[in-house]
């Protein structure tokens, strides 16, 4: 338990932001845009985020009768650090995933980088722009999907939506239409556009709601839960469909979620947010590596045998007949997979990684606890 | 300017069409607005009568504040409360996002996207009931008289519009204010009577604090050609300061904005 313990994860989180503060700060970002710097040939981040803070005022309220008068005459709050001094950059064309349990601070981060809500302290430009001033040049070149929101009108068919939007972003009607067939074939939308939206299954609102934030060919993506309550077919079409946009737009797409199968599948780097604060900046695999020494054997026995049996070899997992899970270290594996092969009879053998939602689910717990 | 007019187009269309999805639900508020305009005709009449008189206004003279009164209360069926009213929600529920993430200007979105039929009949009723109003009265107004009305007219729209957006805003900070625009339309009401029907001291709480002599009474009496140069000023001035401050307000509230959880 110590050995993938908080501290750990602490020393890597400063090791990590201190890659992040060598990457150019927003302010000397700022000024090679000013002089039109053409000397460096490295890429621009699209999103540079430097010390980026934001404090709630936050209302409390004690329950009962009693707490709802003290409440009403006299109103105490008190300060929330929803995010605290995180930094960080984005590369163009990048998919990014943020990663963090039930108010760890990544939608407000994606708020701050949207231009949604005002950091309270810190530098961040995006796009070449500073996202909090929601100049139009900056909203044409980003979107935002929400999980839990939408912006589709309620009672008439996608269609009239799009047109709506592409009214506001001045799409002609060609173009219009070119777009929405473009995107309506990626995301497997057909009659659903001529369909109400409240007839629409959850699935099918989610990939009108993506073409509908699409319609503009926006090169930012900030998506929030954008999979949520759908069921698993619908999730993959969701998942392939971004991953294809990405490709053939050279999109960045920053994403949360709270389905691991989302971020493994969508992001080669993870940004890891634990109470407010960057715990790591990385890739998966190096994230699941590191915070999961051990790797799942999984075994098919010709006979059962009890839990003690495993000791010597490695920490049981589970147990149920003639399967068996153990969790072996990864500088033993080689060992005591032969070992396990020699003195066992073993009808069948697989090695894995652990589940990332067992090994992330441990990791919250634990820094909450602790 | 052409994107500008072009969505609002499309907002309106989609308005309309939401709303002809639900036939029975229009009837019902078209049926309502009817028995609205019936009963205040009713009650001015048992104010009034003809050829009685109050605060220095003739029934007929009356009647133009009435029918100014009715044109506005239409405005605000129609336009003000579909539109401002969802101000408050879309701060509840989290879907000012979306609004304040597209690039048009977000005070434009959030009064002019949708519309309801209801109020036509009540601003169309409004206008010919001041039309025929001012003809019992024998006012007929010069060319210069009709644009002066026209822009006393908008002038008092201008002025209702900035102070129910600006209570609106106020709900960035405190979410729900639905109580705060219910006291403007109480205010409104108060519209219905000249201004000097009412005792001087309410007088002036209703020109100076609730401008609700600027709404209707000073545009009754530019149609009635009795309108003086410096009430006229002092209602442009007075729509195109609440303007402003509202225009000013919403951006200042901005800022505060944190946007709902998800």
């Amino acid at each position: 338990m110590s050995e993938h313990g908080l501290g750990v994860l602490l020393d890597w989180g400063t090791g990590l932001t201190n890659r992040a503060e060598c990457l150019p700060c927003p302010r000397r970002l700022a000024a090679r845009i000013a002089s039109n710097d053409q000397a460096t040939s490295l890429p621009m981040p699209i999103v540079c985020a430097e010390r980026l803070s934001k404090t709630y005022r936050v209302s409390q309220k004690q329950p009962g009768l009693g707490g709802t008068l003290r409440h009403f005459f006299w109103r105490r709050s008190r300060l929330v650090e929803a995010v605290r001094e995180i930094s960080f950059s984005i590369e163009p064309g990048e998919m990014v995933g943020f990663l963090g349990a039930n108010g760890a601070g990544k939608t407000t981060t994606l708020k701050m980088l949207s231009g949604l809500v005002y950091p309270s302290g810190g530098n961040l430009l995006v796009a070449g722009h500073s996202p909090q001033r929601r100049q139009a040049s900056f909203l044409r070149n980003i979107t935002l999907v929400m999980g839990q929101k939408q912006q589709l009108i309620w009672d008439l068919p996608p269609l009239d939506s799009f047109r709506v939007n592409a009214a506001v972003y001045g799409l002609d009607e060609r173009e219009t239409k070119r777009r929405i067939n473009e995107l309506a074939e990626m995301l497997e939308l057909g009659e659903e556009l001529t369909r109400p939206v409240r007839k629409l299954s959850l699935g099918e609102r989610m990939k009108a709601e993506l073409l509908a934030a699409l319609l503009h060919r926006p090169s930012l993506l900030f998506l929030d839960e954008p999979t949520l309550g759908l069921d698993v077919n619908a999730q993959a079409r969701v998942r392939t469909f971004l991953a294809d946009y990405n490709r053939r737009h050279g999109a960045t797409v920053l994403l949360t979620s709270h389905y691991m199968a989302d971020i493994t599948a969508l992001c080669p780097r993870v940004l890891l947010i634990h109470q407010g604060g960057l715990f790591y900046d990385g890739s998966l695999e190096t994230l699941t590596q590191r915070l999961s020494p051990c790797r799942l054997v999984r075994l098919e026995l010709k006979t059962p045998l009890p839990a003690s049996a495993f000791s010597s070899y490695g920490q049981v997992e589970a147990i149920d007949g003639r399967e068996v899970k153990l969790l072996i270290a990864r500088d033993q594996l080689t060992g005591v997979v032969a070992r396990l092969l020699g003195n066992l009879e073993v009808l069948d053998l697989e090695v894995a990684d652990p589940p990332i939602e067992d090994v992330i689910g441990q990791l919250f717990q634990r820094g909450v606890v602790q | 300017m052409g994107r500008y007019l072009l969505t609002l187009r499309r907002f309106w269309a989609t308005a309309l069409a939401g709303q002809l999805e639900y036939q029975l639900n229009l009837l019902i508020d078209l049926l309502a607005m009817a028995g609205n305009l019936a009963g205040s005709l009713f009650v001015i009449s048992l104010f009034y009568g003809p050829g009685r008189s109050l605060g220095g206004w003739s029934w007929e003279a009356a009647l133009v504040v009435l029918g100014v009164y009715t044109v506005l209360d239409g405005v605000c069926s129609s336009f003000l409360r579909p539109n401002l009213s969802t101000i408050a929600t879309h701060v509840q529920q989290g879907t000012l996002d979306f609004i304040l993430l597209k690039p048009i200007d977000s005070q434009f979105w959030l009064s002019f996207r949708t519309f309801s039929p209801a109020g036509l009949p009540e601003i169309g009723t409004g206008l010919g009931l001041i039309l025929w109003a001012a003809a019992k009265v024998g006012a007929s107004p010069s060319p210069t008289g009709f644009l002066t009305a026209a822009l006393m007219l908008a002038s008092s729209l201008v002025i209702l519009y900035s102070l129910w957006f600006g209570l609106a805003t106020t709900s960035i900070w405190f979410v729900k204010t639905w109580n705060a625009t219910e006291v403007l339309r109480a205010a409104l009401t108060a519209g219905r009577y000249p201004i000097s029907a009412y005792p001087l001291r309410l007088r002036s709480l209703l020109t100076v604090v609730l401008p609700v002599a600027f709404l209707t009474t000073v545009p009754a009496e530019a149609i009635l050609g009795r309108i003086s140069v410096n009430t006229g000023a002092a209602s442009l001035l007075m729509a195109t300061v609440t303007l402003m401050l509202c225009r000013g307000f919403w951006r200042y509230a901005l800022r505060f904005y944190t946007s709902a959880s998800s």
